[in-house]
Protein backbone atom coordinates (compact mmCIF):
# COMPACT_ATOMS: atom_id res chain seq x y z
CA UNK A 1 0.00 0.00 0.00
CA UNK A 2 1.23 3.22 -0.94
CA UNK A 3 -0.83 6.41 -0.43
CA UNK A 4 0.13 9.96 0.29
CA UNK A 5 -1.55 13.43 1.74
CA UNK A 6 -1.10 17.51 1.43
CA UNK A 7 -2.27 20.11 3.52
CA UNK A 8 -2.01 23.83 3.04
CA UNK A 9 -3.62 25.92 5.78
CA UNK A 10 -2.63 29.69 7.77
CA UNK A 11 -0.53 30.12 10.72
CA UNK A 12 -3.29 30.13 13.18
CA UNK A 13 -3.41 28.16 16.49
CA UNK A 14 -7.07 26.61 15.78
CA UNK A 15 -5.50 24.92 13.07
CA UNK A 16 -3.24 22.50 15.22
CA UNK A 17 -6.11 20.27 16.02
CA UNK A 18 -7.33 20.50 12.77
CA UNK A 19 -3.35 19.23 11.42
CA UNK A 20 -2.89 16.66 14.10
CA UNK A 21 -6.93 15.19 13.30
CA UNK A 22 -5.95 15.08 9.31
CA UNK A 23 -3.01 13.43 10.06
CA UNK A 24 -4.38 10.54 12.51
CA UNK A 25 -7.05 9.98 9.61
CA UNK A 26 -4.87 9.40 6.88
CA UNK A 27 -2.51 7.13 9.40
CA UNK A 28 -6.00 5.32 10.58
CA UNK A 29 -5.51 3.55 7.17
CA UNK A 30 -1.90 1.52 8.25
CA UNK A 31 -4.22 0.06 11.19
CA UNK A 32 -1.97 1.78 14.10
CA UNK A 33 -3.06 0.69 17.40
CA UNK A 34 -4.68 3.67 19.67
CA UNK A 35 -1.30 4.68 21.17
CA UNK A 36 0.72 4.98 18.06
CA UNK A 37 -2.06 7.00 17.01
CA UNK A 38 -1.70 9.30 19.89
CA UNK A 39 2.34 9.65 19.22
CA UNK A 40 1.55 10.72 15.75
CA UNK A 41 -1.03 12.79 16.91
CA UNK A 42 0.92 14.48 19.56
CA UNK A 43 4.31 14.78 17.73
CA UNK A 44 2.42 16.96 14.43
CA UNK A 45 0.71 19.02 17.24
CA UNK A 46 4.49 20.13 18.42
CA UNK A 47 5.71 20.19 14.92
CA UNK A 48 2.78 22.63 13.85
CA UNK A 49 2.77 24.75 17.33
CA UNK A 50 6.09 25.34 17.10
CA UNK A 51 5.77 26.33 13.34
CA UNK A 52 2.69 28.71 14.46
CA UNK A 53 4.93 30.35 17.93
CA UNK A 54 8.57 30.06 16.32
CA UNK A 55 8.63 30.19 12.84
CA UNK A 56 5.93 32.79 12.19
CA UNK A 57 6.22 34.22 15.81
CA UNK A 58 2.43 34.21 15.65
CA UNK A 59 2.12 36.53 12.49
CA UNK A 60 0.06 35.12 9.37
CA UNK A 61 1.83 32.50 7.58
CA UNK A 62 1.76 29.43 5.58
CA UNK A 63 2.01 25.94 6.73
CA UNK A 64 2.24 22.69 4.77
CA UNK A 65 1.86 19.10 6.27
CA UNK A 66 2.36 16.63 4.21
CA UNK A 67 2.40 12.50 4.90
CA UNK A 68 3.12 9.53 3.02
CA UNK A 69 2.03 5.97 4.15
CA UNK A 70 4.21 3.17 2.46
CA UNK A 71 2.77 -0.29 4.19
CA UNK A 72 3.18 0.57 8.02
CA UNK A 73 5.89 3.51 7.47
CA UNK A 74 4.14 6.56 7.94
CA UNK A 75 6.12 10.03 7.21
CA UNK A 76 5.00 13.24 7.96
CA UNK A 77 6.70 16.53 6.86
CA UNK A 78 5.38 19.92 8.68
CA UNK A 79 7.08 23.02 7.06
CA UNK A 80 6.86 27.08 7.38
CA UNK A 81 8.67 30.01 5.71
CA UNK A 82 9.43 31.38 8.97
CA UNK A 83 12.27 32.80 10.49
CA UNK A 84 14.21 30.03 10.86
CA UNK A 85 16.22 28.58 13.86
CA UNK A 86 19.83 29.94 14.27
CA UNK A 87 21.10 27.19 16.57
CA UNK A 88 19.32 23.50 16.04
CA UNK A 89 20.86 21.62 18.66
CA UNK A 90 20.16 24.54 21.40
CA UNK A 91 16.27 24.15 20.22
CA UNK A 92 16.15 20.48 20.83
CA UNK A 93 17.36 20.41 24.06
CA UNK A 94 15.04 19.42 26.94
CA UNK A 95 13.47 22.15 28.38
CA UNK A 96 15.11 24.72 26.27
CA UNK A 97 12.93 27.59 25.29
CA UNK A 98 13.52 30.65 23.23
CA UNK A 99 10.18 32.36 24.56
CA UNK A 100 9.89 31.55 27.98
CA UNK A 101 8.03 34.45 28.23
CA UNK A 102 4.72 32.57 26.10
CA UNK A 103 4.99 30.21 28.80
CA UNK A 104 7.00 27.96 26.42
CA UNK A 105 8.10 24.35 28.53
CA UNK A 106 10.61 24.04 26.13
CA UNK A 107 9.63 20.19 25.60
CA UNK A 108 8.01 19.93 21.77
CA UNK A 109 10.97 18.45 20.48
CA UNK A 110 11.74 15.71 23.27
CA UNK A 111 8.62 15.01 22.91
CA UNK A 112 8.74 14.45 18.91
CA UNK A 113 11.91 12.70 19.88
CA UNK A 114 9.86 9.91 22.19
CA UNK A 115 6.86 9.63 20.01
CA UNK A 116 8.52 9.03 16.80
CA UNK A 117 10.76 6.85 15.30
CA UNK A 118 12.85 9.06 13.69
CA UNK A 119 12.76 12.80 13.49
CA UNK A 120 15.03 15.34 11.12
CA UNK A 121 15.25 18.88 11.21
CA UNK A 122 16.03 21.10 8.28
CA UNK A 123 16.51 24.66 9.12
CA UNK A 124 17.48 27.97 7.55
CA UNK A 125 17.26 31.61 9.30
CA UNK A 126 15.15 33.82 7.01
CA UNK A 127 14.06 30.80 5.54
CA UNK A 128 12.15 28.49 7.09
CA UNK A 129 11.89 25.11 8.83
CA UNK A 130 10.82 21.89 8.30
CA UNK A 131 10.32 18.77 10.60
CA UNK A 132 10.22 15.49 9.05
CA UNK A 133 9.55 12.51 11.12
CA UNK A 134 8.95 8.72 10.90
CA UNK A 135 6.50 6.46 12.23
CA UNK A 136 6.58 2.70 11.79
CA UNK A 137 3.62 1.02 13.23
CA UNK A 138 3.30 -2.37 14.59
CA UNK A 139 6.63 -2.26 15.59
CA UNK A 140 6.59 -3.70 19.83
CA UNK A 141 6.75 -1.37 21.56
CA UNK A 142 9.57 -1.11 24.24
CA UNK A 143 9.01 -2.15 27.78
CA UNK A 144 9.30 0.74 29.73
CA UNK A 145 6.80 2.33 33.12
CA UNK B 1 -11.67 23.03 25.52
CA UNK B 2 -14.53 23.42 28.15
CA UNK B 3 -13.17 24.39 31.29
CA UNK B 4 -15.74 24.18 34.91
CA UNK B 5 -14.49 26.23 37.96
CA UNK B 6 -15.33 24.84 41.61
CA UNK B 7 -14.01 26.21 44.84
CA UNK B 8 -13.53 24.03 47.72
CA UNK B 9 -12.28 25.96 51.16
CA UNK B 10 -8.97 28.12 49.86
CA UNK B 11 -8.78 25.51 46.63
CA UNK B 12 -9.57 26.63 42.96
CA UNK B 13 -10.42 23.24 41.05
CA UNK B 14 -10.07 23.59 37.32
CA UNK B 15 -12.12 20.36 35.35
CA UNK B 16 -10.89 20.72 31.87
CA UNK B 17 -12.92 18.62 29.34
CA UNK B 18 -11.26 18.29 25.95
CA UNK B 19 -8.11 18.49 24.46
CA UNK B 20 -5.32 20.85 25.72
CA UNK B 21 -3.09 22.05 23.39
CA UNK B 22 -1.14 25.28 22.63
CA UNK B 23 -4.80 26.74 21.42
CA UNK B 24 -6.68 25.99 24.13
CA UNK B 25 -3.76 26.62 26.80
CA UNK B 26 -4.09 30.26 25.57
CA UNK B 27 -7.18 30.63 26.60
CA UNK B 28 -7.66 28.53 29.84
CA UNK B 29 -4.69 30.55 31.04
CA UNK B 30 -6.71 33.71 31.20
CA UNK B 31 -9.39 32.29 32.53
CA UNK B 32 -7.70 30.45 35.56
CA UNK B 33 -5.56 33.74 36.47
CA UNK B 34 -8.51 35.76 36.53
CA UNK B 35 -9.58 33.19 39.04
CA UNK B 36 -6.80 32.98 40.85
CA UNK B 37 -6.96 37.06 41.64
CA UNK B 38 -9.86 36.31 43.73
CA UNK B 39 -9.61 36.54 47.55
CA UNK B 40 -9.12 33.52 50.11
CA UNK B 41 -7.98 31.31 47.05
CA UNK B 42 -4.40 29.72 47.69
CA UNK B 43 -3.94 26.59 46.07
CA UNK B 44 -4.76 25.51 42.74
CA UNK B 45 -5.70 22.02 41.64
CA UNK B 46 -6.16 20.69 37.66
CA UNK B 47 -8.37 17.53 37.27
CA UNK B 48 -7.61 16.16 34.02
CA UNK B 49 -10.28 13.37 33.83
CA UNK B 50 -12.16 14.96 31.09
CA UNK B 51 -8.53 15.81 28.74
CA UNK B 52 -8.21 13.16 26.41
CA UNK B 53 -5.11 15.05 25.11
CA UNK B 54 -2.27 17.27 26.00
CA UNK B 55 0.82 18.49 24.54
CA UNK B 56 3.69 20.78 25.74
CA UNK B 57 1.56 23.71 25.26
CA UNK B 58 0.07 22.05 28.15
CA UNK B 59 3.10 21.41 30.31
CA UNK B 60 3.77 25.14 29.89
CA UNK B 61 0.19 26.30 30.85
CA UNK B 62 0.50 24.42 33.89
CA UNK B 63 4.32 25.50 34.95
CA UNK B 64 3.23 28.90 34.35
CA UNK B 65 0.64 28.31 37.19
CA UNK B 66 2.78 26.42 39.31
CA UNK B 67 5.03 29.70 39.12
CA UNK B 68 2.20 32.25 40.10
CA UNK B 69 0.43 30.29 42.94
CA UNK B 70 3.94 29.04 44.25
CA UNK B 71 5.25 32.72 44.30
CA UNK B 72 2.23 33.49 46.67
CA UNK B 73 2.49 30.07 49.22
CA UNK B 74 0.18 27.59 47.63
CA UNK B 75 0.47 24.30 46.19
CA UNK B 76 -0.52 22.94 42.82
CA UNK B 77 -2.25 19.63 42.60
CA UNK B 78 -3.37 17.30 39.37
CA UNK B 79 -5.81 15.05 39.77
CA UNK B 80 -7.58 12.00 36.82
CA UNK B 81 -4.09 11.95 34.63
CA UNK B 82 -4.51 9.35 31.90
CA UNK B 83 -0.98 7.24 30.98
CA UNK B 84 0.11 9.30 28.27
CA UNK B 85 -0.76 12.56 29.87
CA UNK B 86 1.36 11.44 33.13
CA UNK B 87 3.98 10.41 30.64
CA UNK B 88 4.18 13.45 29.14
CA UNK B 89 4.64 15.49 32.57
CA UNK B 90 7.39 13.04 33.91
CA UNK B 91 9.06 13.61 30.55
CA UNK B 92 9.47 17.50 31.96
CA UNK B 93 10.20 15.96 35.93
CA UNK B 94 6.79 18.21 36.66
CA UNK B 95 6.12 15.68 39.01
CA UNK B 96 8.87 17.11 41.62
CA UNK B 97 6.45 20.67 41.44
CA UNK B 98 3.09 19.43 41.05
CA UNK B 99 1.45 16.89 43.50
CA UNK B 100 -0.02 14.06 41.16
CA UNK B 101 -3.33 12.26 42.70
CA UNK B 102 -5.24 9.90 41.45
CA UNK B 103 -8.87 12.28 42.31
CA UNK B 104 -9.94 15.76 43.21
CA UNK B 105 -10.95 13.63 46.69
CA UNK B 106 -7.56 12.54 47.16
CA UNK B 107 -5.86 15.89 46.46
CA UNK B 108 -8.45 17.37 48.92
CA UNK B 109 -7.76 15.23 52.02
CA UNK B 110 -4.24 14.76 51.46
CA UNK B 111 -3.81 11.61 50.83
Amino acid sequence: MENYMKLEFPSKSQNEAFARIVVAAFAAQADPTLDEISDVKTAVSEAVTNAVIHGYENKSGTIVVSATLQGKRLEVTVIDYGVGIEDLEQARMPLYTSKPELERSGMGFTIMENFMDEIDVISEPGKGTTVKMVKIFGKKEPTET
Amino acid sequence: MDAKFVRVGTTLIVRMVGELDHHAAEKLRTKIDAKLKREGVRDLLFDFQGVQFMDSSGLGMVLGRYKLVSAKGGKVLACGLNQRIKRIFEMAGLQKRITICRSEEDALSGA
